[in-house]
C-alpha cells in the first residue's frame, strides 16, 4: 500500500565520522536542536571506513537515503579517508544507477565537529529531498537502531 | 595474477533472469586481490541483485559463498552442498573458475559475473597492468625482464616499430613502448649487446595457435 507522502518519514542512514560529523551531531543534541526523526546515526572511525557494501546494505535493509558525513577537505584525521569516501560514493552511485535507485538518495557532505547547525541543515535538507522522491524503490523492512 | 572485472549488473541480470534461487560464488585467490570477485564483492553483488529483483517485484533468493580457489578441485567440492540447493550458480571467479564449477557440477547452469581481463600485476591499489600473455615460450631472459609479447602492442621481437615516440606507444600516450623499456633496462644492466642477438621467429604453436594447452607432470601426479 503506497505511503501517504505527507506522512512519509524518510529513514536516512547517516554514516558519521567520529572526528567531525558525529561530534557535530552530538553538539546538535546538546544544543537541543531538532532534526528529522528518521535519521539513524552510525558512528564510524572515519568516513573512509564506509565501504560500498555498507551503503548497499543500508538501502537493502530499508533506508530511503544514505548520508556519508566526512571531515572537511584537508582535515581528515587519517590523511585521506574523506577523499577515499568520496571516490567510493562515486563508484556506488554508478551501482545504484544500475540497480535503479535514484542517485539523490546517496549524498556525501564534509563538515567539521563544531558545525552542529550545519549538521542539522544537511540532514534536514536530505530528509526534504527524500520526501520529494518518496520511499525507496527497494521496499524492505526497517533499519534497526 | 589473473585480473578480472565485474560485468554490468544488466548483463548479469539477463543471464540469471529466469532463476529464483542463485548461488553467488566468489574465489579467494586472484580475483580477491584485484577486488573483482572475493568475499566482499560477492556480498556487494548479491545485495545489488537482491535489490534490483525486489525493485521489479521478482523473488530472488541468493546464497553467498567464497572458496579459496575455484580452479582447484581440492576446494571446489566445498560448493557441492550449496550448489544442490539452487537453480544456478553465478561465479565471480575467472574463466578457469567458472569452467571448473561447470565441469564439476554438470547438472547445474553456471554463469560468469566477471570478464577475465589479463595476467598482470598491481601497479598501485586500483591499477593493474598486463605483464604476461602466457605465450608458452618465455624470452624474458633476453629482453631485460620486460615482455615484448605482452607489452608491445604488436608483440614485436626485435626492436620497436616506427610508432614509438618519446618512449610511448602510438596506440596511446599512456602506454610505454615496451622496446624503449627493454633498451633502457638493458642499458642500465650493461647488457645492450643482447640486442645484437636476433630473436628468431616465434613458435606460436606453444601459444594459443597450438590449440587448447595441457601440461602434464608425471613427477607430481598421484
Amino acid at each position: 500500500m503506497p505511503e501517504d507522502k505527507n506522512r512519509f518519514s524518510p529513514k536516512i542512514a547517516a554514516f558519521c565520522c567520529f572526528h567531525s560529523a558525529y561530534l557535530a551531531a552530538d553538539s546538535a543534541g546538546a544544543m537541543r536542536k531538532s532534526y528529522s526523526d528518521g535519521v539513524y546515526i552510525i558512528r564510524v572511525p572515519c568516513a573512509g571506513k564506509v565501504e560500498g557494501l555498507h551503503i548497499l546494505q543500508a538501502f537493502e535493509k530499508g533506508a530511503d537515503g544514505v548520508l556519508i558525513l566526512a571531515c572537511p577537505q584537508e582535515s581528515c584525521h587519517y590523511i585521506s579517508g574523506n577523499i577515499r569516501a568520496k571516490k567510493r560514493v562515486d563508484y556506488i552511485l554508478r551501482f545504484l544507477e544500475e540497480i535503479g535507485i535514484e542517485p539523490e538518495r546517496l549524498k556525501l557532505f564534509n563538515l567539521a565537529s563544531n558545525q552542529a547547525p550545519r549538521f542539522v541543515q544537511v540532514v534536514n535538507e536530505m530528509a526534504e529531498r527524500i520526501k520529494d522522491l518518496g520511499p525507496s524503490p527497494i521496499k524492505a523492512g526497517v533499519i534497526g537502531r | 595474477m589473473i585480473i578480472g572485472e565485474r560485468k554490468s549488473l544488466e548483463e548479469i541480470r539477463k543471464m540469471i533472469g529466469g532463476y529464483k534461487k542463485v548461488l553467488v560464488a566468489g574465489c579467494g585467490t586472484c580475483v580477491t586481490v584485484c577486488f573483482a570477485g572475493g568475499e566482499k564483492e560477492v556480498a556487494t553483488l548479491s545485495s545489488a541483485l537482491r535489490m534490483a529483483a525486489k525493485k521489479e517485484g521478482h523473488g530472488l533468493e541468493i546464497s553467498e559463498t567464497t572458496i579459496e580457489r575455484q580452479c582447484d578441485m581440492e576446494f571446489i567440492e566445498e560448493l557441492r552442498e550449496k550448489v544442490g540447493q539452487v537453480e544456478a550458480v553465478l561465479s565471480m571467479g575467472c574463466g578457469a573458475g567458472v569452467q571448473t564449477i561447470a565441469e564439476t557440477f554438470s547438472e547445474i547452469p553456471v554463469y560468469p559475473a566477471l570478464n577475465t581481463k589479463f595476467i598482470g600485476r598491481t601497479e598501485e591499489q586500483g591499477v593493474w597492468t598486463e605483464r604476461c600473455a602466457a605465450c608458452g615460450d618465455c624470452i624474458l631472459h633476453v629482453t631485460g625482464g620486460i615482455c615484448p609479447i605482452a607489452r608491445c602492442s604488436k608483440s614485436l621481437l626485435n626492436g620497436p616499430c616506427g610508432g614509438s615516440k618519446d618512449g610511448k606507444c602510438e596506440i596511446n600516450p599512456d602506454v610505454a613502448c615496451a622496446w624503449q623499456l627493454i633498451y633502457d633496462r638493458l642499458k642500465a644492466l650493461g647488457q645492450l649487446d643482447k640486442l645484437e642477438e636476433i630473436i628468431p621467429i616465434k613458435d606460436w604453436s606453444l601459444s594459443r595457435d597450438g590449440g587448447p594447452r595441457k601440461l602434464i607432470r608425471e613427477d607430481v601426479r598421484l
